[in-house]
């Protein structure tokens, strides 16, 4: 935990100079950029010229009342939606009119909310199908390059069961995934969203429905994931997970940024509070 | 009585590669295709209307299938972006209109008074000696790596249920030892090759297909190109999200098993010896999807023993009529044999009470997975 409020301290030193020059700290240049995000529902705009910054090596936090936007935004951020307005950076390339799968080959993977797993297709599966670019994932590749996908299957498994290991869920790597509890899916799901190779990673309330001894396990995950260089961007309900892991914090209400700071910023924000908790 | 098997041979082939294609499209993928029938019309017409033209068989067969691809393409390109249910409703809809086209355009088609006289494959063939045991050697190499599949199956079965039988494994050992019965019909057959070439041959042709068909499916099924359709029959959102081309391998899913039932297309062509619209309606479709939840969906060797499931019924219920003939004369309470028309009904309507008893008792069908059918989204 130490080491990552120290980290915290720099993300709110670069928080401030977001606007004007970023790039100059150690958390360094962002890493995925939107501004001006607008989402209608017919009359209803469920996103509202929102923006929202990961600096690279970040834990950035997403939080807001129920029905905020926030999976809109991230639906948006991951094009799984395309938006009405606004611009989506990610390496500072724009990628809001990608198909969805692209953004996934350029490195930023996304979890759900409520944790998918592919029911019929064992643990061990679930991950490989994460590798990006396998040769046989072309079918005429299956009868003409049988060797060559061998061999990287064999390297794909080793490195599955690695993170299957680091979460956990190793001795269940030949179950059904579709066996699995709500807790362990949430560990699957980061783990094959690791399992990209991503530069960062979207998860959409890792905690939830999940109970408190797994949410250490899932939290301690994040954060040495963090530490070996990962960048993530975290929805959660949950503040004691928002407050031990997150750098920076940004809360949508509305459709629209109510405010940006440090956890402890946030949780002493009159604005964020009456938004919250009402007048 | 032997030539009778063979044809019951060919034709129980050529609904296991029909059933095949399907099961590529439902059973790994999830597609709902309710128009299968259309890529066999495609694959049956054009096959016997380029042959018709001179145009070599080993050419027009793969003309038939590119087409059945391109057709699978055009109608994926529009429907693929829809809900499944919305897949279904228009593939049933394009395989009507095939057919309809077919009954229409007489210019091309003769309409109903149908396709006749066409080339047959190997029907000139009067093989020596040496050939027909080369052909021989073919079935035989076919057969004994069907039954080393089949005992390894087996095997693994029994061990699986520590020593015990189920049904399922005496099922699956009936049919291989019926199997052995057949493959001796078919072995001499192709010894009396020049009796009728035309059949013999296509009866070898069908199984070649069917083997072949099967290799490259299961290859395909067991590659990560079969797990990401799998992954997308199981939830294409996750798919998506993890970097996987969703509507391309949909695509790819509906072109080649749309390739695959245009093969079949042209072996019924060949088997029938005359090609009619009223070949291709729906129901023809649904025979397949019989097949492929009777052996179990994702199931390849289910599929080519639904098929066998499906041919033995129709056949056994042949005799349905002499049958109850038979037993009126004995026991006067039992009603006298019905007329064909509605016995051709009364023998669906069995297959569908059949069918109905397996989804309560084995929904998962013969060959699937029980567990699977427990497992929460």
């Amino acid at each position: 935990m130490v080491d990552n409020f120290a980290s915290s301290d720099a993300s709110d030193m670069n928080s401030q100079t977001v606007s004007q020059n970023s790039g100059t700290r150690v958390l360094g240049s962002p890493l995925l950029t939107a501004n001006g995000l607008v989402k209608r529902f017919g009359g209803l705009v469920a996103v509202d010229n929102a923006a929202i910054e990961v600096p690279q090596g970040s834990i950035t936090g997403l939080i807001g009342p129920n029905g905020a936007g926030k999976t809109t935004l991230f639906n948006l951020l991951s094009s799984f939606i395309t938006p009405d307005a606004g611009q989506v950076l990610f390496d500072s390339n724009p990628i809001q009119n990608l198909p969805p799968h692209e953004i996934a080959h350029r490195g930023m993977v996304r979890t759900f909310q409520v944790a998918r797993v592919l029911s019929r297709l064992s643990v061990l599966e679930n991950m490989l199908l994460a590798t990006q670019k396998q040769t046989g994932e072309r079918f005429w590749n299956v009868w003409l390059r049988g060797k060559q996908i061998a061999k990287e299957e064999r390297q794909q498994r080793d490195r599955a069961l690695e993170i299957l290991h680091s979460v956990g869920l190793a001795h269940k790597a030949n179950d059904y995934a579709g066996g699995l509890s709500g807790g362990q899916r949430k560990l699957l799901e980061m783990g094959r969203a690791l399992m990209t190779n991503p530069k960062l990673i979207l998860l959409d309330e890792p905690a939830a429905g999940v109970n408190p001894t797994l949410i250490n396990q899932i939290c301690d995950r994040i954060l040495t994931w963090n530490r070996e260089g990962m960048t993530f961007l975290i929805i959660e309900h949950n503040m004691d997970v928002i407050m031990s892991l997150c750098d920076r914090v940004w809360v949508l209400a509305e459709g629209q940024n109510l405010a940006v700071g440090t956890p402890q910023e946030i949780q002493t924000n009159s604005q964020v509070l009456e938004a919250y908790l009402g007048n | 009585m032997a030539n009778y098997l063979v044809s019951l041979i060919v034709v129980t082939a050529i609904y296991a590669l029909f059933s095949l294609g399907l099961n590529l499209q439902w059973g790994f993928t999830g597609l709902i295709n309710f128009g299968h029938v259309a890529s066999m019309a495609l694959g049956a017409y054009t096959t016997v209307l380029l042959s018709s033209e001179g145009i070599p068989l080993i050419v027009a067969v793969p003309l038939g299938a590119v087409l059945a691809a391109l057709l699978g393409i055009v109608i994926g390109f529009f429907t693929l972006r829809l809900r499944e249910d919305y897949l279904s409703i228009v593939t049933i809809g394009v395989s009507e209109v095939i057919r309809l086209i077919a009954l229409n355009e007489e210019w091309l088609t003769k309409g109903a008074f149908g396709v006749q006289s066409f080339p047959l494959p190997l029907q000139n063939f009067r093989p020596t000696l040496l050939s027909r045991l080369f052909m021989i050697a073919i079935l035989t190499a076919i057969a004994v790596w069907a039954y080393g599949k089949i005992f390894c199956w087996i095997r693994q079965r029994y061990q699986k249920l520590n020593g015990s039988v189920d049904l399922t494994l005496v099922l699956v050992g009936l049919f291989a030892l019926g199997g052995v019965v057949l493959y001796w019909v078919a072995a001499s057959a192709l010894y009396n090759f020049s009796q009728n070439p035309a059949r013999n041959g296509l009866m070898l042709i069908s199984v070649i297909f069917v083997a072949i068909a099967f290799w490259m499916l299961e290859r395909l099924a067991d590659s990560p190109w079969g797990r990401v359709l799998k992954a997308i029959r199981e939830d294409e959102e996750v798919a998506k999200a993890l970097g996987k081309n969703v509507f391309w391998y949909k695509q790819q899913s509906l072109m080649l098993g749309s390739a695959i039932a245009a093969v079949a297309g042209s072996l019924i062509a060949w088997q029938l010896t005359s090609v009619y619209p009223s070949t291709f309606e729906p129901l023809t479709t649904f025979y397949a999807w019989i097949i492929v939840v009777l052996g179990g969906s994702g199931n390849n060797a289910g599929t080519i023993l639904g098929a066998i499931i499906l041919w033995a019924y129709f056949e056994a219920t042949r005799f349905l009529p002499n049958l109850t003939q038979a037993l009126h004369s004995v026991f006067s309470f039992i009603p006298p044999a019905i007329d064909p028309a509605r016995e051709g009904a009364f023998r669906l309507m069995l297959i569908g009470l059949l069918l109905m008893i397996l989804m309560m008792m084995r929904p998962q069908g013969i060959l699937g997975k029980k567990e699977e059918l427990t497992l929460g989204r």
